[in-house]
């Protein structure tokens, strides 16, 4: 078990190596460094001020320098210099990560839950209007990104009804203003996790062993709850877990919708105006989010399904 | 300022959408005079989802090709005076009704709408396609042989699957990017798989007759060549063939991102389909490696494999759509959906409608594509 | 005669496709009396599970019973409510399955398992109902009955997991107990532990049961009565002994007829195959289903009307043919040609102490990596000669499949030699042989649901091996070549553009023959060719085989765990056990003492339909044990009923010849072989004349 952990570990860190020196080297391209040069300055710079400047910040040295550099600096804690926001990076991040960690929450709350019911209740008996209807709920909503049902959720709630607000606050939390947001990602979300749960509990409702617990004279409540769920929630658990990669797009485009400064509007800050720090540091938060719940996602599946864990 | 009444608007509009009416029509009766023949798509005409996922996804493409007929103004002409008006009002130079109303900068949103169909039904399914050569050409190795290849090769996709799509984006897709050699040199490497993957199907069926071998190899040479020339380094000899450099970007970033994902699913089904004995039986005649890939395995993993290509192609849709939302790499005035939902936004307050043709057409497009694959997937399920 | 505890009226199940209703059991009638077991027999397709699911009144969503009624100790079951049916199921009908490791929850302790079943229909605690969980596993005869309730269903062999099933079942102590073909995916020297063990179990607690399985022998060894299903019907019914010696329906002397029995060989008694095939149920002719395949056909009579069932004699023997008093039932079967025994060539496949030692890493998220060694195949010597037929017998993870595969070179051998033709295929993989030598040896697969790739036409199959093998020079002359192949195979030249999915089990098997000889090979490896098939078409499959081996004077390596058949077809045989051969000679001296014990167990383990050959009882204790972690010693010694305490678990037996080509590996002294009887006895007895393998004498 802690091999395994250790062994995954290690690839996590290899493949934070190899994202950082692909967005470092991506972010010091010539055309990069000029627009962040502009940014930092005035737009209006000539060609050679914007050469002077570059040399001067130490832009123009060795890209194995500049790595190593900048390596060094995370390897002893320390992040680097924002240069959108203009204050280091490891007093920017932390902020926006909990802004962010408030949304996912209340997203997973909300979505995971639905999700569950919604794919057991159908995947149950399936073939049944009550399947029918709550599948046709799940594909529309899987086909529905959140730059779509976002701002479709605002004409209808904010516009048209005037439940809630089309904009959000991260230092006023309220229902009014928080809900849209949460609501569109985890709506977005909510339809492949039950078609996936779906497709687990109809298979297992339709497996050898059920046969069993049902003739065995047992009710079908408890052939349900007691023989299909738990086989019938492991795929789903992956599946969950691995949504996490998907969740970090989805929150970059809903704070953009609802203007909510979290993680992934800094994010887009510090792409739009070539931040290197911030970014690279916003890509190894990524890259951790994804594999740590993969890892995870490893680990529970294998808490969950004996015919793994006993073995070792 | 005039305007149109309900029924003669969507009466209007069903009217101006003829040709998509006809050209479906046609492709549905000519599927149910063939359905013996067409195989898993014959039996799609029993799915009521699946009839109605293809037609959905008939219409946008019959949309984009007729995209000039049907619409009724140029998608880029700005009519000053009539910014942000709701469905139904008229254009009072050429008395024709703007049916969805028109937007920001007074361009007629229903025309836009049918133009951006064009955009998503050039770059979706072909970008799909060259990620489906891409990935297959990868993964079966990988499923097949194992070892060191899967190690390095799954190592990689994992790496850029782990990557969000946003930030790769971010930096793929930027003018910035454009004036480096970076989107040519993605795109010249992607390209060169379908050449490589054409002549190795060849190779390795036709080998012991070289009669064969020979000529059609010089043929798909030409044709690769030439298609080639024209789409990565715009110098077609013939003038044919051409790819705007912003286009050919995004192609190829929508390619590096969604061909990891083809590449995990065709090794999970190389992995699966290499323990029957059929495989066994083309080793024991002695067959070579890739042989048993193409042809051996490759066929009997095509029925996840265009399921897979249905729900990609609504994902490459949403993908395209994201670009647009964050005005990544494309033309500002570009009628692509994405765009146009980003642009109209705004205006959301003033005029609810001024985002609902576009959010709609995309969001049905990738239903009808959702709604496609579920019915493959449940008629092949039922052999 | 007192109520029967379970009586089916005119029964009739249909499925509800979007093809329309298909029959699946029609016109079906069977009664099970108090302590009685009765036997359903039939092939795949046949109706069998579906009656035996109908009992349970469990048909999924698409099944439903048209017509006739169940009756359970009277009671009606067709319209009971569901409550009421739960309250049946598993306290008074239970039921075991054919695939264990399926049938138990993967994620739920075998013990919670079995506590469910007192639990949710009596009314006692949770301490009793582990008592009384436990008591039944030590009657089921498990070892260490506390550490197996507490185990996961992966954690116990097969063998363990149909004996926790059956615990399960007779928990409550059932009057019925349905059995739907529970060892059929069981070793044969596992099963015959369990049904002596069900045998037992039934006689102890006076439980009803009905025995559905494809196996004759099997229901002949367990059962007092039994029916015969064909096509969705019972074509005929009686008590065991009388349906054996004097059946009364062609189906059923036809299926008799096509198994081999032992003192039966290829060249005196050929196997009759029944023709054709079984019909697909929205085919099923007019008349008599048995019609188009009998051999007392009589049109304008059989393809009229529906068969009614009718009495024969007073015993309650049913035969569903028109035609019974009319047909000679003693009268020898037609075409049983006689052909000389083949003659033996030269040595064309040599084997000296070959191995294949596989390093397993346990390749498994928690094990941390320590690899082990399976022994697969262990100093195998053995040669073959042209023309000749050597079977491998053996059963799972004897390692009869890895030879196949050095042979084949899609393994490669860690240790030894294998001479075919002049060249050591030992080491070379099939990539690096010439093309001589890849036509010249090939292989017939067992699954015929695998052996032909899905998505090409048989034609093009064929023509492509052609291809490889360098036969023909032009296109059409490969054409003409592949339409051959499928005469040779006697299938119709149209199949050239079929698909393998519209072909039967039977008939993919052919196309894998002809694929097979197509480079006219010098040794064909048989991978279990029939054992995937029905009854009524093995026999069909292997006459054809051996025809062909026989004018291509082909070798022929025939694995197999079937002995009946090994007796029948083989010339030589070799037995081999967990990765070594334990027996070795020709199959004259294999299947007569002195025995290997091995090899005399699992001759005691076979089921024989034939009422008079009595067998001694041999039953070995417990599972095969794993190969990655085999017993020292003889490997056999842990199940060993001969075993020499303090020797064989120590050394490894010595090589034995006891006639030229004759070889065991046993530590058993020369008195006790020599002292060994015979496992079978042939019964003489006053039906004897009817008996149909002794017609031809």
């Amino acid at each position: 078990m802690l091999r395994f952990i250790l062994q995954r570990t290690f690839i996590m860190v290899l493949t934070m190596l190899a994202l950082s020196l692909v967005v470092f080297t991506l972010v010091n391209l010539e055309p990069n460094l000029r627009k962040l040069a502009l940014e930092q300055n005035n737009n209006r710079m000539s060609q050679e001020a914007v050469d002077s400047w570059l040399d001067k910040n130490g832009y123009r040295r060795p890209f194995v320098v500049q790595y190593g550099e900048w390596l060094g600096g995370v390897l002893t804690g320390d992040l680097g210099y924002s240069t959108r926001f203009r204050m280091p990076v490891n007093e920017v991040l932390p902020k926006r990560l909990g802004y962010t960690g408030i949304l996912a929450f209340w997203v997973l709350v909300t979505m995971v839950p639905s999700a569950l019911l919604i794919g057991i209740l159908s995947g149950m008996r399936e073939g049944t209007a009550l399947d029918r209807i709550l599948s046709i709920f799940s594909v529309a909503t899987t086909a529905t990104p959140e730059y779509v049902s976002g701002i479709l959720f605002t004409v209808i709630f904010a516009s048209m009804l005037g439940w809630f607000k089309g904009v959000s606050n991260v230092n006023n939390i309220t229902f009014e203003n928080f809900t849209l947001p949460v609501m569109t990602m985890s709506i977005y979300g909510m339809g492949y996790i039950a078609r996936m749960t779906r497709a687990s509990m109809s298979e297992v409702m339709t497996s050898q062993y059920v046969r069993t617990a049902h003739l065995k004279g047992l009710p079908f409540r408890s052939v349900v709850l007691k023989h299909a769920l738990r086989n019938a929630l492991i795929a789903p658990f992956t599946v969950i877990l691995l949504q996490f990669p998907w969740l970090l797009t989805g929150v970059v485009i809903v704070e953009k919708i609802f203007n909510y400064k979290g993680f992934g509007w800094a994010l887009v800050e510090a792409a739009e105006n070539n931040d290197i720090h911030l970014l690279l540091a916003c890509s190894l938060v990524s890259v951790v989010v994804v594999i740590g719940t993969q890892l995870i996602s490893d680990v529970g599946y294998a808490y969950l399904n004996p015919r793994i864990r006993v073995e070792s | 300022m005039e305007t149109i009444n309900f029924w003669e608007l969507w009466g209007g509009v069903a009217y101006r959408f003829w040709p998509v009416w006809v050209g479906m029509a046609i492709t549905y009766l000519l599927m149910r005079a063939n359905r013996k023949h067409i195989g898993v798509f014959g039996h799609l005409l029993d799915s009521p989802v699946g009839v109605t996922g293809l037609m959905i996804v008939l219409f946008w493409l019959f949309t984009a090709v007729f995209a000039d007929v049907v619409a009724t103004f140029d998608p880029l002409e700005q009519f000053y005076r009539h910014r942000r008006k709701p469905p139904g009002m008229v254009e009072l130079e050429s008395m024709i009704p703007m049916y969805f109303g028109s937007d920001n900068l007074g361009r007629d949103l229903f025309s836009r709408m049918v133009y951006g169909s064009r955009f998503v039904l050039l770059i979706a399914p072909s970008a799909t396609l060259v990620a489906f050569i891409v990935g297959i050409t990868l993964g079966l190795p990988a499923g097949y042989k194992g070892g060191r290849t899967d190690s390095i090769l799954s190592f990689i996709a994992n790496m850029i699957l782990s990557f969000p799509v946003i930030v790769l984006f971010y930096l793929l897709v930027t003018p910035g990017i454009r004036e480096t050699a970076l989107p040519n040199v993605m795109a010249s490497v992607f390209f060169m798989f379908p050449i490589v993957f054409a002549l190795t199907v060849l190779r390795s069926r036709f080998s012991e007759r070289p009669g064969l071998l020979f000529p059609w190899s010089v043929i798909i040479l030409i044709l690769g060549g030439w298609l080639y020339s024209g789409v990565v380094f715009n110098s077609d000899p013939l003038g044919l063939i051409s790819m705007d450099p912003n286009e050919l970007n995004i192609f190829a970033a929508v390619v590096f991102a969604s061909s990891p994902g083809v590449f995990r699913i065709v090794r999970g089904l190389t992995m699966d389909i290499k323990t029957r004995d059929y495989v066994a039986a083309a080793q024991t005649r002695g067959e070579t490696p890739w042989y048993i890939m193409l042809w051996e395995i490759l066929p009997n993993a095509r029925g996840p494999l265009i399921v897979d290509a249905c729900l990609r192609i609504g994902y490459t849709t949403i993908l395209l759509g994201t670009l647009g939302f964050f005005g990544l790499g494309l033309a500002p005035e570009s009628p692509d959906w994405g765009s146009m939902i980003n642009q109209t936004r705004g205006f959301i307050r003033l005029v609810p409608t001024i985002v609902l043709p576009q959010t709609i057409a995309l969001a049905s497009f990738v239903l009808g594509l959702n709604l496609l694959a579920d019915g493959l997937r449940e008629e092949s399920l039922k052999d | 005669m007192t109520e029967p505890i379970l009586e089916i009226n005119n029964l009739s199940v249909s499925f509800f496709t979007r093809h329309g209703e298909i029959p699946a059991v029609m016109d079906f009638s069977m009664s099970v009396h108090a302590g009685e077991a009765m036997g359903l027999v039939g092939e795949s397709g046949c109706g069998k599970s579906t009656v035996a699911l109908a009992i349970m009144r469990y048909l999924g969503g698409n099944g439903r019973i048209t017509k006739g009624s169940i009756r359970f100790r009277g009671r009606e079951m067709t319209d009971m409510t569901g409550a009421e049916l739960r309250e049946l199921r598993g306290s008074q009908i239970s039921m075991i399955y054919q695939e264990p490791m399926a049938s138990l929850n993967p994620a739920m302790r075998v013990g919670l398992q079995l506590m469910e079943v007192p639990l949710s229909h009596e009314y006692i605690s949770k301490n009793e109902a582990k008592q009384r969980s436990l008591e039944m596993l030590e009657s089921v005869r498990l070892p260490d009955p506390e550490r197996i309730f507490r185990s996961y269903p992966h954690q116990i062999s097969g063998g363990q997991q149909q004996r926790i099933v059956i615990a399960m079942a007779l928990l409550s102590q059932p009057d019925l107990l349905l059995l739907d073909e529970p060892t059929t995916a069981l070793d044969v020297t596992v099963e015959a532990g369990i049904v002596e063990l069900v045998r037992e179990l039934g006689r102890k607690f006076g439980t009803s049961m009905l025995f559905v399985s494809h196996n004759l022998g099997l229901i002949l060894e367990t059962c007092d009565r039994i029916t015969v299903m064909y096509s969705g019907e019972a074509v005929e019914s009686g008590p065991i002994k009388d349906v054996f010696r004097k059946m009364q329906h062609p189906y059923t002397q036809g299926l008799l007829r096509s198994i081999p029995l032992p003192g039966t060989d290829k060249s005196a008694h050929p196997l009759i195959p029944i023709r054709g095939q079984l019909p697909l149920p929205h085919e099923r002719p007019q008349g008599c289903n048995f019609g188009p395949r009998c051999n007392h056909f009589q049109s304008a009579l059989c393809d009229v009307n529906a068969v009614p069932m009718i009495s024969v004699n007073e015993r309650e023997h049913f035969s569903r043919c028109l035609r019974v008093p009319e047909i000679d039932w003693n009268a020898p079967p037609e075409s049983s040609a006689k052909s000389a025994p083949m003659e033996i060539g030269k040595t064309i496949l040599a084997v000296r102490n070959l191995s294949k030692h596989y390093d397993v890493s346990a390749n498994n998220l928690f094990a941390s990596g320590k690899a082990g060694t399976v022994k697969a195949n262990e100093n195998i010597t053995f040669e073959a000669k042209k023309g000749e037929i050597v079977a491998i017998v053996g059963e799972s993870g004897c390692g009869k499949s890895t030879l196949a595969k050095i042979l084949l070179g899609l393994e490669q051998a860690s240790e030894g030699s294998a001479d075919f033709e002049g060249v050591d295929l030992a080491n070379i993989p099939v990539e690096s042989r010439n093309v001589k030598t890849v036509g010249h040896l090939q292989i017939v697969f067992q699954n015929p649901f695998d052996t032909l790739n899905p998505s090409h036409t048989i034609g093009n199959q064929i023509v492509r091996a052609l291809e490889k093998f360098g036969v023909g020079k032009t296109p059409d002359e490969r054409r003409e070549l592949m339409l051959e192949l499928l005469d040779l195979v006697k299938l119709p030249r149209e199949f050239e553009r079929r698909v393998p999915r519209q072909l039967s089990g039977g008939q993919k098997q052919r196309v894998g023959i002809a694929r097979a000889f197509a480079g006219k090979p010098a040794l064909v490896v048989a991978d279990e060719p029939v054992s995937a098939l029905d009854v009524s078409v093995q026999a069909a499959i292997t006459e054809l085989l051996t025809d062909i081996q026989r004018e291509e004077q082909t070798t022929l390596l025939f694995i197999s765990h079937d002995l009946s058949m090994v007796r029948y077809l083989a010339d030589r045989v070799i037995v081999m056990y967990l990765g070594r051969i334990v027996e070795h000679g020709t199959a004259d001296e294999v299947f007569s003492p002195p025995y290997h014990p091995y090899t005399e167990a699992l001759l005691s383990a076979v089921p024989i339909p034939d009422p008079d050959i009595k067998k001694q009882h041999i039953i070995l204790e417990g599972d095969i044990p794993s190969a990655l972690n085999p017993p020292s010693g003889c490997s056999f010694h842990t199940r060993c009923h001969r075993k020499i305490e303090g020797l064989c678990e120590i050394e490894i037996p010595p090589q034995k010849t006891l006639s030229s080509e004759h070889n065991i590996l046993c530590h058993l002294s020369e008195e006790t072989l020599q002292s060994m009887t015979s496992v079978f006895r042939i019964e003489k007895n006053e039906n004897k004349d009817s008996f149909l393998h002794d017609n031809n004498k």
